[in-house]
């Protein structure tokens, strides 16, 4: 094979991912005049983000106008426990605001206040009303707005390509090949810089709210490349997705049925999450239904209910109820927004909820309560990256949105996903085309690499006979289910960590059947090998995590632990080709910083309005 | 409820194809999606298909289904009798790339040549103020999941090869959006009836039939449209009127 017979682009800047933080990151480095190519798996507009549901938070105080950055910041670092890169946490906080309103310049069209202003809702763990939405489709709204902006800036969108590798150039990155699925031929990109906005990895779990593109790939390439991963620890498991009927098990039931005064009860009736408030949010939390209902009729001094409390804290109160057996039917809790909401105003705030269960469960949740339980979501950890440019330690490799870590600690809370996809796509943006400029020539390619790339991937179609793609991934997603799942123990970690060893050696004889045009077993087959790097960081970071925290809940080391309070887990690969997992000490955060996190509400709220907005 | 259905499923790519049977094992609350990947999983690891949020909310996932224009993941097994066939094509009006799948950029080319928004200025604290009920018109057109059933449907692209002349509905319904948006400045009335082919549409509702969000397309966005070039071509006072008095063209 010769290279030079291989289609190549060339670009300064690929940006490889099309949902808000790919979109966001390519506009950015557009109109910083870089000559930008978008990369994407699905068509434009299918990436993930369309299916967010509530919204996305920023304090604009148009609700409530105590909301200020501050509020915000400290919300968000209590909800990652304090584990969050302070710096990230920050400038998310910081510039959330003025994301939200140049999407509403780009044409988005948010739900309003009676003001006109753009109007905001509850969330879980968002001290005032913060989330800009638009009803329960917040994230196709921005999807759409960005796509619509977008393919007028001059950006080349290369759809439904896979990216299969990175290419570098001694330290550098070069540039990378992909995939075309309509065809099944290979294409080279040569770039100057390459930003991956490529999501999560939600696929390895049996029950997931994710979608097919949600296989880790980033991650994959990134270790591949020498990049650092942090946190992979930190999955969140959202505690409301669909158990019934089993094929629909892990689709999303948004927290704004929660938001908007939904509750979660048991069997037995009783309003569980009540039992089950942690001290450090007790101050902040409804002690009872009277205080919450009180909450719900629009009392601001009234404190928010139970249901509200992060996911983390939701999602293992559901699992409580259920392994003591008072779960629902299908094996999860009532979620009841029928006798807490009239039903034109159910239809008009949660339509997508209502249209969801109305097809797929065949119930109407204007009358009835939804049977909700715990599905895999997000990755809280990632693709480690400097907190102002978002470059990782290999130079001219950026990442931003899910698959970059920092950001969100060790728990995410609703509503910060979306923005920080503006946020930190933006800043990825200006890091990149500030890196393009510092360097004086193209990287070369090296012709090896490519070959060597294009090798691993026809080699899966070329085999004889071989393992089928689709099994590895179910046997794949059984293991993390099982082994790795909402509540873990070193026994069953060790044993996840033997059977992914040996779906690793099963993976060498991966076979996909038929042509190379628009070939999903081909697709699956490329993809589990991004899951099983991804699956494996996953493992080996909760083994070394000896303690309990957001998204990490160990059952054999319970609670947060002092030794584990400042550490990461980062992990990459070493020389010897093997998993590197290391603890990394973080320094101290910065004083102006700790000062508003560790503040009293009250004592911080004060001096906010000493120093003004 | 399990129990062994059968299917035909298009087979092919643009050099042509045919119908093939599959059997599989259905069980309670499956999707016509989730039946598909079971039998890519156990038969055709190769059949090509369209899908990513397996929720109605990306609009991947199109096909015909028993004839019908469809989302393959919104669509119950139980709809249909115990005994019928499934018979799953891909959508008639748009190439085939492979199987059950597409080629869809025509309607990517077709957004591409819509005047985007043209924003006025913002308040001076910053903000933009719009109020619910100027919104909740373009909120209904602004919940298209780009599924492409509606211009897979019409008459004008599906019959009469007329796509060089006439954007579908998807995009009239995008270009109410803009039209009826208060912030806009632009002016795409004449494009409407020139470039975008707003006379084409004989409004048969035919699109409005297999939304599946239930877009009232041709009642709320194109009768609209129309109007709008109507006034402006034979009663131009009508529209200075318009322009004069109200905020925005609505
Ligand atoms: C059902 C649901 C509801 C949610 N609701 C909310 C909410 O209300 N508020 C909130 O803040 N967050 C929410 N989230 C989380 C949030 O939607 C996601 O975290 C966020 O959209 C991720 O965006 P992203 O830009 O990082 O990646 P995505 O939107 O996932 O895009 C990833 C992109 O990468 C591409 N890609 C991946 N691998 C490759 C490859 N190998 N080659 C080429 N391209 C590739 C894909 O094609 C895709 O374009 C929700 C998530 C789900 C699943
Ligand atoms: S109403 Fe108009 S756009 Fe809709 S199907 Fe009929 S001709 Fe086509
Ligand atoms: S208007 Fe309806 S049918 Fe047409 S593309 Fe949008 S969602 Fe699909
Ligand atoms: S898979 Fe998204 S609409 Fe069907």
């Amino acid at each position: 094979m010769d290279i030079k017979d291989l289609k190549t682009h060339e670009y300064e800047v690929v940006v490889v991912g099309a949902g808000g933080a790919g979109l966001r990151a390519a506009i950015e480095c557009s109109a910083q005049g870089m000559k930008t190519a978008l990369i994407c798996k699905s068509l434009l507009g299918k990436a993930h983000t369309v299916m967010a549901e509530g919204g996305m938070a920023a304090a604009l105080g148009n609700v409530d106008t105590r909301d200020h950055w501050k509020v915000h910041f400290r919300d968000t670092m209590r909800g990652g426990k304090f584990l969050n890169v302070w710096r990230m946490a920050e400038l998310h906080a910081q510039q959330a605001p003025d994301r939200v309103r140049e999407l509403e310049e780009w044409g988005a069209v948010f739900d309003r206040t009676k003001d006109g202003l753009i109007n905001q809702r509850n969330f879980g763990g968002h001290r005032y009303p913060r989330l800009a939405h638009v009803g329960d489709r917040t994230g196709l709204e921005m999807i759409r707005t960005l796509q619509d902006y977008g393919v007028h800036q001059g950006i080349d969108v290369f759809m439904e390509y896979a990216v299969l590798d990175l290419i570098k150039d001694g330290g550098q990155v070069a540039g990378l090949v992909a995939m075309i699925s309509d065809t099944g031929e290979f294409v080279v990109f040569k770039a100057k810089a390459v930003i991956f906005a490529t999501g999560g990895a939600g696929k390895a779990w049996k029950v997931t709210s994710n979608s097919w593109e949600y296989t880790g790939d980033g991650y994959a390439m990134a270790y591949e490349a020498g990049a650092e991963l942090m946190d992979l620890e930190f999955t969140q498991f959202h505690p409301t997705g669909m158990v019934w009927p089993p094929s629909v098990a892990g689709i999303l039931v948004t927290e704004g049925v929660r938001g908007e005064g939904g509750i979660l009860t048991n069997s037995e009736g009783r309003r569980f999450m009540f039992d089950n408030i942690p001290a450090r949010f007790a101050s902040e939390t409804a002690p009872d239904e009277a205080e919450a209902d009180r909450w719900l009729a629009g009392d601001k001094n009234a404190r928010r209910p139970a249901e509200l409390l992060t996911r983390d804290v939701v999602a293992r109160a559901i699992m409580k109820e259920v392994k003591e057996g008072r779960g629902s039917p299908h094996g999860g809790a009532f979620l009841d927004i029928a006798t807490r909401r009239d039903g034109e105003y159910i239809k008009k705030k949660l339509p997508s909820m209502f249209h969801q269960f109305k097809v797929l469960a065949e119930l109407d949740i204007t009358k009835q309560p939804m049977e909700v339980g715990p599905t895999l979501h997000y990755f809280m950890g990632g693709i480690r990256v400097d907190a102002d440019s978002q470059m990782t330690n290999v130079p001219g490799l950026f990442a931003c949105g899910e698959c970059s870590a920092g950001m969100h600690g060790a728990n995410r809370l609703g509503g910060n996903s979306l923005s920080d996809l503006l946020v930190f796509g933006k800043l990825a943006g200006v890091g990149a085309s500030d890196y393009c400029r510092g360097l004086d020539a193209m990287p070369t390619l090296d012709a090896d690499q490519v070959i060597s790339i294009i090798r691993n991937a026809t080699s899966i179609l070329n085999r004889e006979q071989g393992e089928n793609p689709y099994l590895i991934h179910d046997d794949l997603r059984d293991t993390m289910q099982t082994k790795v799942g909402i509540v873990r123990a070193e026994t069953e970690i060790m044993e996840g960590i033997e059977a992914l060893e040996q779906l690793k050696k099963r993976y060498q004889q991966v076979k996909a059947d038929g042509a190379s045009q628009y070939n999903p077993g081909w697709h699956e087959a490329l993809s589990v090998r991004n899951l099983l790097i991804t699956s494996e960081a996953v493992a080996r970071a909760a083994l070394l995590r000896k303690e309990s925290r957001g998204g990490h809940t160990r059952l054999d080391y319970e609670g947060e632990r002092e030794e584990w309070s400042n550490a990461n887990v980062v992990i990459s690969k070493g020389s010897d080709g093997e998993m590197q997992v290391n603890r990394v000490e973080r320094g101290d955060p910065p004083e102006h910083l700790k000062k508003i996190a560790y503040a009293e509400l009250s004592e911080l709220e004060s001096t906010i309005k000493i120093e003004g907005k | 409820m399990s129990e062994v259905r059968e299917f035909k499923i298009w087979r092919g790519n643009s050099s042509g194809g045919a119908m093939v049977a599959y059997q599989t094992q259905v069980d309670e609350g499956m999707v016509v999606l989730d039946a598909i990947h079971k039998i890519q999983a156990e038969s055709a690891g190769d059949m090509a298909v369209r899908w990513n949020c397996k929720a109605g909310k990306c609009g991947s996932c199109s096909m015909e289904i028993n004839g019908m224009p469809k989302l393959a993941c919104m669509t119950r097994m139980n709809d249909y009798q115990p005994n019928e066939v499934i018979n799953c094509r891909p959508m008639k009006s748009f190439p085939v790339i492979k199987d059950l799948v597409t080629d869809v950029s025509w309607n990517y080319q077709q957004n591409k040549k819509i005047t985007p928004l043209k924003p006025k200025a913002r308040d001076k604290d910053g903000n933009y103020r719009m109020m619910q009920e100027d919104v909740d018109r373009i909120q209904e057109f602004r919940k298209c999941i780009e599924c492409y059933l509606c211009q897979n449907t019409c008459h004008v692209i599906r019959d009469h090869q007329q796509e060089s002349r006439f954007v579908g509905p998807r995009f009239m319904i995008r270009l109410a959006s803009l039209e009826m948006h208060p912030l806009d400045t632009a002016d795409r009335i004449p494009a409407i009836k020139n470039e975008y082919g707003s006379g084409l549409c004989n409004i048969t509702k035919c699109c409005t039939a297999v939304c599946p969000e239930h877009i009232q397309i041709t009642d709320n966005a194109i009768i609209p449209l129309k109007e709008r070039v109507v006034d402006r071509y034979y009663d131009p006072i009508m529209w200075i009127k318009r322009k004069l008095f109200s905020a925005k063209k609505n």
